[in-house]
């Protein structure tokens, strides 16, 4: 398994890759912690003749939190999300989440930044994002913009981003209330048969908003606003949970593979989203 | 292609080279440095065999290139001891029966090293969480586990009678 040959470069400024991916056009592409592409590389499924590595762009790193607004650094790794202790007050279901994929030795270099910009329906980031409803910042030529992660995902592998763009940082409002990521996978290492994100607020006995999320149930990450209005303003009770995961099911399109056929992953994925959905409202 | 020079530093020691830059870092530690206590398993990030540590993270070496790996320190199993004077993990390993072919061993106790140095008084459970990116086709990981258990426990008593 040995790559087809690039040329590597490694620039300490952002402008600097920039210009690289714009010299370079189609046969460039930028290396984050490489656990999705370098895999493919050897596949020889991503033909690149210029790898442009990300590392040591210092911009591109570090978790800050202001107030209720939170910036990750598209390089943060999963590992840095997992320990470190502001996220996990302002935005517990990071933490959750990433302690779901793959093993730790995929998380020491797995960054958050390419587990969002990669399109791999099949990666957990991206319907997190959804349910936090989250910005992702990008940097290309003619400057920076700001896209939605919920119109970030286009298909599979196919997203907002251009080209010439670097995904530079993820931003969200700190959480409150329940949250849950749950997720069913055949074993470590494995990525979802299905897997939800809720994150509910409480008012009194009932629920007063709602957000659910689904990871590989479609080409895309599904973020359900029908959900969300079945479950607000009712006490989450056993008939509100069914209603809302109904809703949920049927913003869904799994494909069969060789994780079930398309019956078996609705039958898992009503059963995560339940789960997700009573875990979220147990803790809010 | 035209090569490119690198400088790591692998267990201590530091080391100049000339490498293409889709060389695997395994196949470098392996094959220009003979290192061979790293194996390669799968060859797919899924096994775990391949691991070793850089600038204090287990990673699996088959899924970094080399150039990657520049300017780094890096630790092999083969940096953790002499043959004269093993490592606890792996005198641990032996007492306790927690390998039987070998093959997996190395990325084992390189990554057990790791997870002791982040926790040092892990629970079973955390144990098994913590080498849940290497897998063993022998053991059934019990004695594996035992083995990184016990050894968590000798140096947190080798500390205590330190202090
Ligand atoms: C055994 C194994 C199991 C796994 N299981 C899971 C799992 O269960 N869930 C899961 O979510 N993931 C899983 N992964 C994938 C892992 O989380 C990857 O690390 C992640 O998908 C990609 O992050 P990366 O930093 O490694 O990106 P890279 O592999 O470096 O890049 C991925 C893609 O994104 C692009 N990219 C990266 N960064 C940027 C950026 N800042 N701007 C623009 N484009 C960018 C790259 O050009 C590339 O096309 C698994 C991987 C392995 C090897
Ligand atoms: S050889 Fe690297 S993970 Fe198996
Ligand atoms: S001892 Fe044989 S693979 Fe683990």
């Amino acid at each position: 398994m040995i790559p087809a040959a690039f040329e590597y470069h490694r620039p300490s400024e952002i402008g600097a890759a920039l210009d690289l991916l714009q010299t370079h056009g189609d046969e460039a592409r930028v290396l984050a912690g490489g656990h999705s592409l370098i895999p493919m590389m050897k596949l020889r499924m991503a033909a690149i003749e210029h790898l442009i590595d990300l590392r040591d762009i210092a911009d591109l790193r570090g978790i800050h939190i202001d107030g209720t607004r939170i910036r990750i650094g598209a390089m943060v790794t999963q590992a840095e999300l997992i320990t470190h202790e502001g996220l996990a007050s302002a935005a517990p279901i990071l933490r959750e989440a990433a302690l779901q994929i793959a093993d730790p030795q995929v998380r020491y270099m797995g960054t958050v930044g390419g587990n969002v910009a990669n399109g791999d329906p099949g990666n957990d980031m991206p319907g997190l994002m959804q349910a936090l409803g989250a910005e992702f910042d990008l940097a290309g030529p003619s400057g920076t913009r700001t896209v939605a992660a919920r119109d970030f995902y286009e298909a599979a592998y196919m997203t907002a981003r251009e080209d010439d763009e670097i995904l530079t940082a993820i931003r969200f409002d700190a959480t409150t209330g329940g949250f849950a990521y749950e997720k069913q996978k055949r074993k470590i290492g494995d990525y979802a048969t299905a897997a939800a994100a809720v994150l509910i607020t409480r008012d009194g006995d009932s629920v007063a908003t709602a957000s659910v999320a689904m990871t590989n149930l479609a080409d895309t990450p599904i973020w359900s606003q029908a959900a969300a209005d079945a479950l607000t303003g009712t006490t989450c009770d056993a008939h509100a949970i069914r209603a809302a995961t109904d809703a949920a099911l049927a913003d869904i399109d799994p494909t069969e593979d060789n994780r079930g056929p398309v019956e078996f992953k609705r039958h898992v994925a009503g059963i995560i989203i339940s789960r997700a959905i009573a875990r979220a409202w147990s803790r809010a | 292609m035209s090569k490119t020079a690198i400088k790591l530093n692998v267990n201590g020691k530091t080391e100049e080279l000339l490498v293409e830059p889709r060389e695997l870092l395994i196949y470098v530690l392996r094959e220009k440095l003979n290192l061979t206590g790293p194996h390669v398993g799968c060859e797919t990030s899924h096994c775990g065999a391949c691991t070793v540590e850089i600038d204090g993270k287990s990673v699996k070496s088959c899924t970094m290139f080399a150039v990657q790996a520049d300017g780094a320190q890096i630790t092999t199993v083969e940096g953790l001891s002499t043959p004269d004077n093993l490592h606890v993990l792996q005198r641990m390993f032996r007492e306790h029966h927690g390998l039987q072919c070998g093959y997996c061993t190395p990325g084992m106790i390189t990554r057990a090293h790791r997870l002791l140095q982040e926790n040092p008084n892990p629970t079973e459970a955390d144990v098994r969480f913590g080498i849940a990116g290497n897998l063993c086709r022998c053991t059934g990981y019990q004695n594996i586990v035992k083995s990184i258990l016990a050894a968590a426990a000798e140096i947190n008593a080798a500390q205590e009678a330190a202090e």
